[in-house]
């Protein structure tokens, strides 16, 4: 454990030194805040428009967790898409670049506390930028009333999505010394995930719910929904879980080739 | 204390070293010399746990490095060709996570900074960044941290290579002063450094050992320089004459 925190810290502290933490976070926040403006603007509209229809169905349906804080929360996962393997293509990547990686490869540590403290590292980054992004349904909370319960929901969502795709970054970053080839192949499996339920409704029965189960985005709409379901739960662990396996896979297949 | 028996590495079509022997006892400072290319960093990268051999067995301090690796790990400094350091870290702190994944307990930590800082004279540097210091102070932070953890043997690969004269002279000092009670390989191309500072000498050629012998039995009928060249011979060694004794 006291490895892994050495680890996780390490990593920690070489992000927040080198400028790209600062860049992604801003960037993150800048989208954020423009598609929160944008989508707290056109519900604005949409309450006028219903006013002066005089039009009380369409009113009660006029909600700010479905038409603010749900497309803001599914704006925010596809920002996550991009910006994710740009935080994680350094953490194997790097090391092998720059010699480093011998350095941890020769020390007494298991490969296991090596991939746990790198998740660690990066899991702690990614949290801070989902919590950043809790100001936008804050501003909601305070002047206006969504459901509180939703929105924990969706935020738990969107972490476990970031999660999730954390530990994928770490599997591409683990398998190449390049953190361009690392990104991008983090990027497009990240992508995959993100459209592969699209042909579920044409593709039979089983195919279609096979290509549903194994979307991130249909977990995550779920979790938006407000529906914490252990199915939901089980499918972002196991992505979780599964991913880091075979990072510790690849990156013991080094030591003893 | 290192013993090495019959190693062997392959990789793909090309044997890299071919049944390499030498043992290397505690307080002795071995010399371990050979053309590029002739193995020198695989077979150190093999001691340390890099990488796996293909065949043979490497015990060190009792331990073998394949049943055993953990405990060789805690056991074993090493400065590899280029010092592993991060770009953005200062010397303390650098020095701090080194001495944090050797295992140096928390409340022992500042002292083995300290000890280490001022053995390898980085006290001038230790709040300045590495990606910002000179190859010289870069070498000495690589030595620092292969000895944070006070090991039993240390492993040192060209530990001298690019340093200049006066430098060179310092560090081939901490060298000596190091040994006492540890067990020492260098690797290096300078037949000099080797006559200097080493008790034992081995020099491997195309992946195989061709002489180890203690350096006062070699240097009795001729200089180091003419062993080397004769055991090397037909190697390709002629590219290496340039840097004999630098």
């Amino acid at each position: 454990m006291k490895n892994i925190l050495a680890i996780a810290a390490k990593d920690i502290r070489s992000q927040f030194v080198s400028p790209i933490a600062y860049v992604v976070l801003t960037g993150y926040l800048l989208l954020g805040g423009w598609f929160f403006f944008n989508l707290l603007f056109r519900f604005n509209f949409l309450l006028q428009l219903y006013l002066s229809f005089r039009n009380p169905d369409a009113m009660q349906r006029l909600n700010l967790n479905e038409f603010v804080i749900a497309p803001l929360l599914h704006n925010l996962s596809v920002i996550l898409v991009i910006l994710i393997p740009i935080i994680t293509m350094r953490s194997f990547a790097e090391e092998k670049r720059s010699g480093t990686y011998e350095l941890l490869m020769t020390s007494p540590l298991s490969i296991t506390e090596i991939v746990l403290g790198k998740f660690l590292g990066a899991f702690v980054f990614v949290l801070i930028m989902v919590l950043l992004t809790g100001v936008f349904p804050l501003i909601l909370v305070l002047y206006g009333n969504p459901e509180p319960g939703i929105i924990l929901s969706g935020y738990l969502g969107l972490l476990l999505l970031a999660t999730a795709f954390v530990a994928v970054g770490l599997l591409t970053s683990s398998l190449t010394d390049n953190q361009i080839i690392a990104a991008v192949s983090c990027l497009v499996a990240l992508l995959l995930l993100y459209v592969i339920s699209w042909p579920a409704d044409n593709a039979g029965a089983d195919m279609g719910a096979l290509l549903k189960y194994v979307s991130l985005t249909e977990h995550f709409g779920e979790m938006v929904k407000g529906i914490i379901d252990t199915r939901d739960l089980t499918y972002f662990v196991s992505v979780i879980v599964f991913a880091l396996f075979l990072t510790q896979r690849s990156v013991e297949s080094l030591r003893w080739r | 204390m290192i013993e090495v028996r019959n190693l062997s590495k392959r990789y793909g079509d090309l044997l890299a070293i071919d049944q390499v022997s030498f043992t290397a006892q505690k307080g002795e400072i071995v010399g371990f010399l050979g053309p590029n290319g002739a193995g020198k960093t695989t077979t150190m990268r093999i001691i340390t746990g890099f990488l796996p051999a293909t065949k043979g067995t490497v015990k060190v301090e009792g331990f073998d490095i394949f049943d055993d690796a953990h405990e060789v790990r805690k056991r074993i400094g090493y400065l590899p060709e280029n010092p592993p350091l991060y770009a953005d870290m200062t010397v303390t702190s650098y020095l701090e996570f080194v001495g944090r994944i050797k295992g140096v307990t928390r409340a022992a930590l500042p002292e083995a900074v300290d000890v280490a800082v001022e053995r390898c004279g980085l006290t001038a540097v230790t709040r300045r960044v590495l990606g910002h210091l000179s190859k010289g102070f870069r070498q000495r932070v690589g030595l620092a941290q292969a000895l944070i953890h006070q090991p039993d043997v240390l492993v040192l690969d060209e530990p001298t290579i690019g340093l200049d004269p006066r430098q060179i002279r310092e560090i081939r000092h901490l060298i000596r002063e190091l040994a006492g009670q540890r067990t020492v390989i260098l690797s290096t191309h300078i037949l000099q450094e080797v006559v200097q500072i080493c008790q034992k000498v081995v020099i491997i050629s195309d992946g195989r050992v061709v002489v180890e012998d203690q350096i006062e039995h070699l240097t009795r009928e001729m200089p180091l320089e003419e062993v080397f060249m004769r055991h090397i011979s037909g190697s390709g060694g002629a590219v290496e004459i340039g840097e004999v004794g630098a």
